[in-house]
């Protein structure tokens, strides 16, 4: 009974995998892509491995309990983590929002951050050095 | 005193992990501890200490399912603008500033915009955060505020400040 | 339950293909990189119905080292993209 609410929840987990694959392919720019995918695959994957783990649990195989556990603590931490620094990442090497956008307060600070790189003379890409 | 928490801190994990209490596992635990402390010791959060208080710990335990609940709300909410024909989406970059002030509760707001409604930190500048909004509703800078920051701000104040 | 399983492990495949699509087609090299990260947290999701299905938990271990190793390729990748050097 306890096994199968947790089969939903995995069932759950995987078609919010699906919808942030298909955002990934449909949404027009990379910050779009990045919002829902990142949302949606990380909350799928976290619910698969609760699942997982409470599954574990109840047939009393601790071991995989535990793991799935902590790779969950490890994916919830990371991965917001990850889509920020690709965010920043991409508009600071100049790719432009979406035609659609309505508005943007963040081209004033990477200006500055740019300029700060070039004075700082570290490693320049192509992208930011021709923006 | 940070070096012997982050010691303690890798072995319990590399115990976890293995979990078993061999010899051999324990004494290989001690020496990657020790290797790991000695180098890392210094990108450990300050401030360790906060994590002996009960009263930090019973809102963190409360946060996780209210977080957990507006995550749930978030991604049916993403997921509907994605599967929608049309797209209803009016995306950009606002500004928005928050109240809190240690490092570790600006990481954690940072980290909770991400993955809550519609919201992506892009960049943090002392106060100011840099939030890209899928669907900007509103034109008020207090209540976007509210909108974005307001939620969290609250628990994560008593739970990291 | 064999039934779920291969339901699961054809969601996720046909999850995974849409990321390779945007990989393939990706205008820009963000796009790429966002789907790359997307696609590792996929491959953790497939490491634990692989471990549902054998009952061997030490798909768990590829798990942890997998969403730990695409974090830290993402980071370096972000990093590249800003223009910035790697120790800073």
């Amino acid at each position: 009974m306890l096994e199968n609410f947790f089969y939903v929840f995995i069932g759950v987990g995987l078609v919010f995998d699906l919808f942030g694959c298909i955002g990934l392919v449909r949404l027009p720019d990379v910050y779009n892509r990045a919002q829902a995918a990142t949302k949606c695959v990380t909350l799928g994957t976290c619910m698969i491995l609760i699942g997982v783990a409470g599954i574990g649990f109840i047939g009393a195989n601790w071991q995989m309990g535990l793991k799935a556990v902590i790779c969950a603590a490890f994916v919830l931490l990371t991965s917001p983590v990850a889509a920020h620094a690709i965010c920043r990442g991409a508009y600071i090497s100049g790719v432009p929002l979406w035609t659609g956008s309505v508005e943007d307060a963040f081209a004033d600070r990477a200006q500055v951050i740019r300029t700060q790189q070039t004075t700082e003379g570290s490693v320049q890409s192509e992208e930011a050095e021709t923006t | 005193m940070k070096r012997l928490t982050c010691l303690v801190t890798v072995f319990v994990l590399w115990v976890g992990l293995f979990w078993s209490l061999d010899l051999v596992v324990l004494g290989a635990g001690v020496f990657f501890a020790l290797l790991v402390s000695t180098y890392l010791s210094d990108v450990f959060p300050d401030r360790i200490y906060m994590i002996l208080t009960p009263r930090r710990w019973v809102f963190f335990l409360l946060y996780l399912p209210y977080f957990f609940y507006y995550c749930l709300k978030a991604n049916v909410d993403v997921a509907l603008r994605v599967i929608h024909p049309d797209l209803p989406i009016r995306p950009g970059i606002v500004k928005v500033r928050t109240t809190l002030k240690s490092e570790m509760a600006k990481t954690f707001l940072a980290n909770s915009i991400t993955l809550t409604p519609g919201t992506l930190t892009v960049d943090i500048d002392g106060d100011d955060f840099y939030i890209h909004w899928i669907n900007i509703y509103t034109d008020d800078p207090a209540k976007r505020t509210a909108e974005i920051c307001g939620r969290f701000e609250p628990m994560l104040r008593r739970i990291f400040e | 339950m064999s039934v779920f399983v291969q339901i699961a492990l054809a969601v996720l495949l046909l999850s995974s293909v849409l990321c390779l699509h945007r990989i393939g087609r990706g205008p820009s090299a963000p796009d790429r990189t966002v789907a790359i990260d997307i696609l590792g947290t996929l491959v953790v999701g497939f490491c634990c119905v692989m471990a549902l299905t054998t009952k061997q938990e030490y798909y768990m271990n590829i798990a942890i080292a997998w969403a730990l190793i695409s974090f830290v390729g993402t980071l370096a990748l972000a990093k590249y993209l800003e223009g910035r050097s790697y120790d800073a």
